[in-house]
């Protein structure tokens, strides 16, 4: 009887301790809803990775963000209230993200929440955010494994990845025979953000009768990329596949070639050479020519948007238009899409906000139109396909598109 | 899988292997004198590349005449280190909190590179950064076999000094037992001090060659410093000749590895090694016994 009534007073106690966390939860939520004072700073919280292995695309997000948040603060904030950005810095570490999300929203009592950097980060930090109820907007969580997810407050303002390469492939496939490459490799590192996309390539790249020669996943963490490149340039492919997250990695690749005396008639890589400036400062300007990236936006779109972010970015951070790092583009969406949220509920309430964005109403961006369908996929945009030429960064793909020009084909010898 | 692949992949893994042998060596040497994990040799590395960069962009110098430099402001910044954190850490804790102490000033100095470099990756470039030449068949890049040529130099320097010198006995004599060394008359302390900065010296060289080879950032060290901590695991804590050999032979077996099977599989196959040579030498390839009479 002792053992029940202590079973019993436990679980009293377990229920009434659940009720404060909820409360105070719901308290915190409904503080974050729009109760702020006349005048009071709107608080957004985001995890960053502002050191460690994705360092270069955190501050590049950073710079997005900051962007976003002065021109907005420029023409009146949000509804009013000035935006007052707090980032925390992850060091790209997806348990770092989590208690980075936990304190923004219970300790900084933040009224709303960007997302962090990759794919590999957002799952945990939207779901910490969706045990508070909050919305998570982000501009770098494409992978499907994020949506793969289930989560009821993830909403990905950039193209999804799946289907990044399908430009290049189709493009590719319709050539005439007579230049058609006769052979593809593809390799990629085991990120979530790379791997879905080569398959898709592969297959409408196989159907055109373009043989794979291979098909080599390596680890993200590998530091010597020499030997597993060496292995792509014996098999003497046509085309090269290359599924990268960063800059290093397309650079190793691009520096095996060369010393293995080897140049594909084409090469793309799923990320790099969207860097921007750090891309051409790597490699070189001269090798760059020819290098190929799936994107939704470069720094020569013709949106209207677009054209006033380039302009305010360069009048704050110098460089040019083909300088600028798409991820950039990809946090400024973010802001974007939440001010229209935020106007269009008229607070900072987030059930509303996700009520809002699962709406499907179309919203508008420097990437292009947005629209959620349930999983927080954006449906909307078009994917591209963008290349070097010289030191200039073009749209080629879709061919017949009005902003595409000539693709560069077959890519020029390397010129170190 | 093609024949100049695998024979790429063990041409690759001695060439780098020899490379990663130059850094390991140095936190191996600082390990064998002092009893400190020096966390920071992965930063160290990148310091050096930064450093060979830097003079290379500014001021022209190719980076291996620019190693006349960065060598000696490498040894520099060793004593410095030394000096300033390493000297005072005393008593039976010494060990572990080196990897504290060491881990804060990788972190201080990835934050001066990044507000100094930004967080966009570079490469050093020169004429024979991206060359090579055929030999039987098999093209050799120029920057890994002069990398591995300078490797093969430094590295018999260093062993001249340790082994042909009055002040290598010194360290040899500091390597096998401090207090004996302490008692016969050799200033241990002094001999700590400079094996740090030797040991941080030789990052300057394998570090302009990792900067040849890679686009980096000074997040770049983690990746190195979990990879030279491995390999003077498997070739014995202290133990010199053990981290030439588990340098070359960790990278080979995982370039190999990488051709034949899988690159997914290359990392695991090297812990699967790792892991039945400690438990069949927990002191590594050539424990600290071998390597203090060797």
């Amino acid at each position: 009887m002792k053992r029940m009534s202590t079973v019993r007073v436990l679980a009293a106690t377990t229920v009434a301790a659940a009720s404060l966390i909820t409360m105070a939860v719901a308290s915190t939520a409904s503080a974050s809803s729009g109760g702020l004072a006349k005048g009071a700073p709107v608080n957004i919280g985001i995890s960053l990775s502002l050191s460690g292995d994705f360092s270069a695309d955190g501050q590049a997000f950073q710079r997005g963000y900051e962007l976003w948040a002065k021109e907005q603060n420029a023409h009146g904030g949000l509804l009013g209230h000035k935006i007052n950005l707090i980032i925390k810095s992850d060091s790209s570490s997806a348990t770092q993200v989590v208690t980075n999300y936990q304190d923004l929203i219970s300790q900084d009592h933040v009224q709303l929440v960007f997302g962090p950097f990759s794919s590999l980060l957002t799952v945990p930090a939207a779901q910490t955010a969706e045990r508070y109820g909050y919305a998570m907007v982000e501009g770098a969580g494409g992978a499907p494994s994020v949506f793969q997810a289930h989560l009821s407050n993830v909403f990905d303002v950039s193209l999804p990845v799946a289907n990044d390469l399908m430009p290049f492939a189709q493009w590719i496939s319709s050539l005439p025979k007579s230049q058609r490459p006769t052979s593809a490799y593809y390799v990629t590192s085991n990120d979530p953000f790379t791997e879905p996309q080569l398959p898709v390539a592969q297959k409408i790249m196989s159907k055109a009768g373009i043989k794979s020669l291979g098909f080599t996943v390596f680890p993200a963490e590998v530091t010597d990329y020499t030997s597993i490149a060496d292995k792509v340039a014996a098999a003497k492919a046509q085309v090269v596949v290359l599924g990268a997250v960063d800059v290093p990695t397309v650079s190793a690749f691009m520096q095996a070639f060369e010393q293995a005396h080897y140049n594909p008639k084409a090469f793309i890589s799923t990320a790099g050479p969207d860097q921007g400036a750090a891309f051409l400062k790597a490699v070189g300007a001269k090798n760059a020519s020819g290098m190929m990236v799936p994107n939704a936006w470069y720094g020569g779109s013709a949106n209207p948007l677009s054209k006033t972010m380039v302009a305010a970015y360069i009048k704050q951070y110098g460089g040019n238009a083909a300088g600028i790092n798409s991820d950039v583009a990809e946090a400024y969406s973010v802001g974007e899409v939440m001010t229209q949220a935020v106007q269009a509920t008229g607070g900072f309430n987030n059930a509303k906000i996700l009520a809002y964005l699962h709406s499907g109403k179309v919203l508008s961006s420097v990437q292009g139109p947005v629209k959620f369908n349930k999983l927080g996929e954006n449906v909307d945009p078009t994917a591209f396909t963008f290349q070097w030429q010289g030191t200039k960064f073009v749209q080629v793909n879709p061919v017949g598109d009005p902003n595409s020009v000539k693709v560069l084909f077959p890519k020029p010898a390397w010129k170190s | 899988m093609s024949g100049s692949a695998l024979t790429y992949a063990i041409v690759d893994g001695v060439l780098t292997g020899s490379v990663y042998a130059l850094m390991a060596t140095g936190l191996t040497l600082i390990f064998g004198v002092m009893d400190i994990i020096n966390i920071a040799q992965g930063i160290f590395v990148v310091l050096g590349a930064y450093l060979s960069y830097a003079i290379q962009v500014h001021w022209g110098i190719d980076p291996f005449v620019g190693l006349l430099i960065t060598i000696p402001t490498l040894f520099v910044v060793g004593i410095v280190v030394e000096r300033a954190f390493m000297a005072r850490l005393k008593g039976p804790e010494k060990t572990a909190m080196s990897i504290l102490v060491t881990y804060a000033v990788s972190l201080l100095i990835e934050g001066s590179l990044n507000m100094i470099f930004s967080v966009n990756d570079v490469q050093i470039n020169a004429w024979y950064v991206n060359q090579s030449f055929k030999l039987f068949g098999v093209y050799f890049a120029y920057i890994y076999v002069f990398g591995f040529i300078m490797a093969v130099v430094l590295l018999a320097a260093l062993w001249a000094l340790l082994y042909r010198t009055r002040f290598g006995a010194s360290v040899r004599a500091s390597l096998a037992d401090q207090t004996a060394a302490a008692l016969i008359g050799i200033n241990v302390r002094r001999v700590a001090t400079i094996c740090f900065g030797i040991g941080t010296a030789v990052t300057a060289a394998g570090g302009m060659v990792f900067g040849a080879t890679n686009a980096f950032n000074a997040s770049s060290s983690y990746d190195l410093i979990s990879r030279l901590l491995t390999i003077i695991v498997l070739g014995g804590m202290g133990s010199l000749g053990g981290a030439l050999v588990a340098s070359i032979g960790m990278v080979m077996l995982e370039d190999v590895v990488g051709v034949v099977w899988s690159p997914i599989w290359s990392t695991m196959t090297f812990f699967i090694v790792l892991v039945v040579v400690l438990s069949i030498r927990p002191q590594g390839l050539f424990g600290k016994q071998l390597a203090r009479t060797a």
